[in-house]
């Protein structure tokens, strides 16, 4: 599996590609959603939601041969491509690395302008979120 | 079908839009690669150069604190400041300055009423009559009130094309009654009420009735006279003018009996430690320094409006909606939200299978600024059963080329998923 660096390179080239057209890059991300797997009915429930996002996104995680795997999901089509993105980059990695994660590409690619700055905000959650639970993982352990 | 959907009336009285728009700073500029398309005027509207140039002078050459300095800056702001009180008496037809009251916004001259009308006049048991479709604004003053006082709420139901249900409206009046705060226009669907029909009808069973015209300020004629409601409220920021502003207008007998809302300075006669005596209306309810360089310069906005007429502003705007209407049925998955009889140039909508804030978000990227969500009528969204809205509401500066591309948009985004 390529590190997290080289699919965060990825995802840039494939914007990059894309240019400055805001509208095409935002139906290329709701399509990105599209593609999220299934998320399980039972568990769309009060206590998956993150706080702190304008939509609703549950997230569950699941922890297998040490490493953590996120599935999500989000009543929203652009919100589920942002979280698809960080699932790409954050899913199936060990704890430490979720942990020691520099999510450069979003800058990079110019996420904040695409989205503005109140959906940056619903972003920078998710992304709190996904280290938070790798390290309750790690602490775990560690212990 | 309804009026508004009728072809576009062929008397209808034109104005000049090309020329409006020169008057809109704003409006030339490209947000994200393409023209901007403005239609999120329910929430706020943009302000004519006239508008900015008041703001601009009144800083350069009058700012002054008003009614109490002794020189001559002081005399030139306190003075325009009063003109816009003279401007706002004749906008409304109220029958005195001295009934015209400066505020925040809509907002606040709605809690302004809760907290001293309710003082006064709202006792245990009495009730409260408000509707299905109010804003947030139109429904916590008044749920705080009743939780106060141990009044009782009640919610007058509507029709699902977003009509006020009137036979239900005259079951729930009664001599319990003592006040009926009700939106003129929809901010959400749109639905012009029948509001005349309405005050009469509380007004047979003593109750005081106030009129929420936020959203129909700018777009339809309101004579507080002829409508003789108690109250009156309304936000300039609008209707072109500044934020900030409000007005609260309210019949002499009923604020002269109301306390004061909140104490400081300008709205006192005397002070003393043992007692203060309170000034006249409209300065008893409006203490402290206010808002001066924007009351003043919502003067500029008022003459705009003046200049047009509402009927021929209205009259454009329903073509634009009927315009759109038109346009948008024709669009797969496309679902209407309110379809009254009569309604200001509202479009609030659903597109099948997508989330509105998805819709927003896609038109944004074309440059076309609408609003999505529950706009602030969470329990009307509830009634409805959905989590929101795309609204794309008209002002006087929009044009059928606008609402072409937001067509052009709709098309696509819906092609998506339907
Ligand atoms: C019908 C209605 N009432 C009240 C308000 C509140 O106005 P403001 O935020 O200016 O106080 C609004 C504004 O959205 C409105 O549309």
């Amino acid at each position: 599996m390529e590190d997290i660096n080289t699919v965060q390179d990825e995802i840039i080239d494939e914007f990059g590609i894309l240019g400055d057209d805001k509208e095409s890059t935002i139906f290329y991300i709701m399509e990105l959603g599209e593609q999220l797997a299934d998320f399980p009915e039972e568990e769309r429930k009060e206590d998956n939601i993150i706080k702190g996002c304008q939509s609703k996104v549950w997230l569950i995680t699941s922890y297998q041969d040490g490493k953590i795997q996120f599935l999500a999901d989000s009543n929203t089509a652009i919100t589920k491509g942002l979280i698809s993105l960080l699932i790409r980059v954050l899913s199936d990695r060990t704890a430490r690395e979720i942990i020691d994660a520099d999510l450069y590409f979003i800058k990079e690619i110019g996420m904040g302008n695409i989205i503005g700055s109140q959906r940056s905000n619903g972003l920078a959650a998710m992304i709190k979120q996904m280290k938070l639970f790798a390290l309750a993982y790690q602490s775990k352990i560690d212990a | 079908m309804s009026d508004w959907v009728e072809v576009i009336d062929k008397n209808r009285k034109e104005i000049d839009v090309k020329q409006i728009r020169k008057d809109f700073p704003v409006l030339h500029q490209e947000v994200n690669g393409k023209p901007l398309a403005y239609f999120d005027n329910a929430a706020t509207t943009q302000k004519p150069a006239q508008v900015i140039a008041a703001l601009e002078h009144y800083y350069k050459k009058d700012n002054s604190n008003i009614h109490r300095g002794a020189h001559t800056l002081a005399s030139r702001a306190t003075e325009n400041f009063e003109n816009t009180r003279s401007s706002v008496k004749e906008f409304i037809n109220a029958p005195s300055r001295e009934e015209v009251i400066f505020t925040k916004g809509t907002t606040e001259a709605i809690n302004l009423v809760a907290s001293s009308f309710g003082e006064r006049y709202i006792h245990e048991g009495d009730e409260i009559i408000i509707s299905t479709m109010e804003h947030h604004s139109n429904i916590v003053p008044w749920q705080l009130l009743c939780e106060r006082r141990k009044a009782i709420l009640k919610v007058i139901p509507i029709f699902k094309n977003g009509e006020m249900d009137l036979e239900a409206y005259k079951k729930l009046l009664s001599s319990k009654t003592k006040l009926v705060s009700v939106v003129h226009a929809s901010n959400a669907l749109g639905t012009v009420n029948p509001i005349r029909e309405m005050i009469d009808l509380a007004h047979n069973f003593g109750a005081r009735f106030l009129v929420d015209g936020a959203q129909s300020a700018a777009h339809l004629p309101v004579d507080v006279q002829a409508l003789d409601c108690d109250f009156l409220v309304f936000s300039a920021h609008k209707m072109y003018g500044p934020t900030g502003v409000g007005v609260l207008y309210g019949k002499r007998s009923l604020l002269e009996e109301m306390p004061p809302y909140q104490g400081g300075g300008e709205m006192i006669s005397e002070v003393r430690f043992e007692k203060t005596s309170f000034n006249e209306l409209p300065y008893k309810f409006e203490a402290g320094t206010p808002n001066i360089a924007d009351v003043v310069a919502f003067d500029q906005a008022i003459s705009y409006i003046n200049r047009y007429g509402k009927d021929k502003i209205h009259s454009h705007e329903s073509a634009l909606l009927a315009y759109a209407f038109q346009k948008c049925v024709s669009i797969r998955g496309f679902e209407p939200i309110g379809t009254a009889n009569e309604k200001v140039s509202v479009l609030s909508f659903n597109l099948k299978n997508i989330h509105p804030f998805d819709v927003g978000m896609m038109l944004d990227a074309s440059g076309i600024a609408v609003r999505t969500g529950h706009h602030c009528t969470q329990p009307l969204m509830n009634w409805y059963g959905i989590e929101g809205t795309v609204r794309a509401s008209f002002a006087v500066y929009n044009t059928t080329e606008e609402i072409d591309r937001l067509y052009e948009s709709l098309v696509r985004i819906s092609k998506r998923k339907n």
